[in-house]
């Protein structure tokens, strides 16, 4: 498809904390400090959904954030990957018998990667981005090629009509 | 010779969006290495915008894009005005209607942090108006013309003449780049305050065109650096050089302010050059005088 892969070399990050108990959250942070230091790869940590490409979400979900995880979801643009920060973030962890949580975050949202740890490790984290690069690169490859049919059915049709 | 001022504007036309990403990318290396750290490839701004042209976009309401779109091009034709060597003032009036496009694409969309950054930009260009203006009129009290090209050609030394100008214009270049501390209507550096303030509402292909305009801006407002040096050409790039890269560095030292003390700041400048103007006025009527 196309040669300029742009994708993979400027994923703009937002990160969400949905009841994690900030243990994961410090190390995603730790990956944007001097030592870690993810922009070499172009990775900018936004804080606005409609810039993203990545949504890198923390903690087990509750009640409460639920809906909020659904909306940021929704706003972020397609192609997008999502990936799960934690032990809570995959199953739940310590916190999966509590009432209000939900249990993971596949349980709200499809999840692309899963980053475990308990916390997650600034390295792991940062494995986890690469390997969700090459995903989100399939996910635009595969937009690409809906939007191509899409136009491809249209001409069809405009062809059948003037026939 | 009537043809150069053609060459003048294409040229700008085409190497500006090409310049404008290459200083981004020495920009964001040299914020990187004064932070500690080893920062992302100098081509990263390119990859950035190749990135947002292949994104979704996500619009709410088409005519935010309409908006972006005359502020890209308004831009463009400040600049293309400028090398073309036009008249400064309507260099001027042509660049703040740019700016008013973006305050229009922004109130667009009924969101309240779009809103706060058109609110915050509308202030920006309060402060830095009355500053830009009298940066022309500086220039032209030096060299008896408005317009560009002939600012260029003078062997006057204007610097000399207008350091309380250059000074003034040095600090309202904070507010144009978007630098900290001056860096209130986007929110580059302050991620979550109020979003991303003028630009929340802007995805994909439509916040690319916003990133090309602002490297528009900036070969744009480095070339009006140069018009303050312009008897010397080395000198002249060596002092857009040595602007740049102070201003990266205040970027990097200071703290954003609030918006009051933005705009005060803003009109300390454009006080700083009327009393430079004022000076420059006595001493040329002096001159006038002991001439006749």
């Amino acid at each position: 498809m196309s040669i300029m892969a742009f994708l993979k070399r400027s994923p703009w990050i937002l990160h969400y904390d949905a009841s994690s108990c900030n243990g994961c959250d410090i190390e995603v942070l730790a990956c944007l400090t001097p030592l870690y230091d993810v922009e070499r790869f172009g990775i900018i940590n936004t804080g606005n959904p409609k810039h993203a490409d990545v949504l890198l979400i923390t903690g087990g979900i509750n009640a409460q954030n639920r809906e909020v995880v659904e909306n940021i979801y929704e706003q972020i643009p397609e192609p997008k990957v999502v990936i799960a920060v934690g032990a809570c973030a995959a199953t739940g962890g310590i916190f999966r018998e509590c009432y209000n949580i939900v249990g993971g975050i596949d349980k709200v949202i499809p999840v692309d990667v899963y980053v475990p740890g308990c916390a997650a490790r600034p390295e792991q984290i940062i494995d986890g981005v690469v390997a969700a690069l090459s995903i989100l690169e399939e996910k635009r490859a595969k937009m690409n090629g809906a939007t191509q049919e899409k136009n491809d059915a249209q001409q069809a049709e405009q062809a059948g009509e003037n026939t | 010779m009537t043809w150069t001022w053609l060459i003048g504007a294409i040229l700008f036309l085409v190497l500006a969006p090409v310049a404008g990403g290459l200083i981004a990318g020495i920009d964001r290396k040299i914020t990187a290495r004064m932070q500690g750290r080893v920062g992302p490839p100098l081509l990263q701004p390119f990859y950035d915008v190749g990135k947002l042209f292949e994104k979704e976009n996500v619009v709410v309401t088409a005519t935010q894009n309409f908006y972006i779109l005359a502020y890209l091009i308004f831009i463009a034709l400040s600049g293309a005005l400028f090398f073309a060597g036009g008249d400064l003032l309507l260099i001027i009036f042509a660049f703040t209607l740019a700016h008013v496009f973006l305050v229009l694409g922004a109130y667009a969309v009924h969101s309240p942090y779009s809103h706060i950054g058109a609110e915050r930009e509308l202030i920006q260009v309060m402060a830095y108006e009355p500053m830009i203006i009298l940066a022309a009129v500086g220039l032209y009290m030096v060299t008896d013309s408005f317009y560009v090209a002939d600012i260029a050609a003078s062997t006057i030394p204007a610097i000399l003449y207008l350091p309380g100008v250059f000074l003034g214009f040095a600090i309202i270049l904070t507010i144009k780049l978007r630098k900290s501390p001056f860096d209130i209507s986007t929110s580059h550096h302050a991620h979550q305050e109020i979003v991303k303030g003028i630009t929340t509402e802007f995805s994909g292909s439509t916040l690319g065109q916003i990133e090309i305009a602002h490297w528009y801006e900036n070969v744009f407002l480095l070339g009006f650096v140069y018009l303050f040096f312009a008897w010397n050409p080395v000198i002249g790039i060596i002092a857009i050089a040595v602007t740049y890269f102070a201003e990266v560095f205040v970027d990097n030292v200071t703290a954003r302010v609030r918006w009051q003390a933005m705009l005060k700041s803003g009109w300390i400048a454009a006080i700083i050059a009327i009393i430079n103007l004022a000076i420059l006025a006595c001493i040329l009527g002096y001159m006038m005088a002991g001439g006749a």
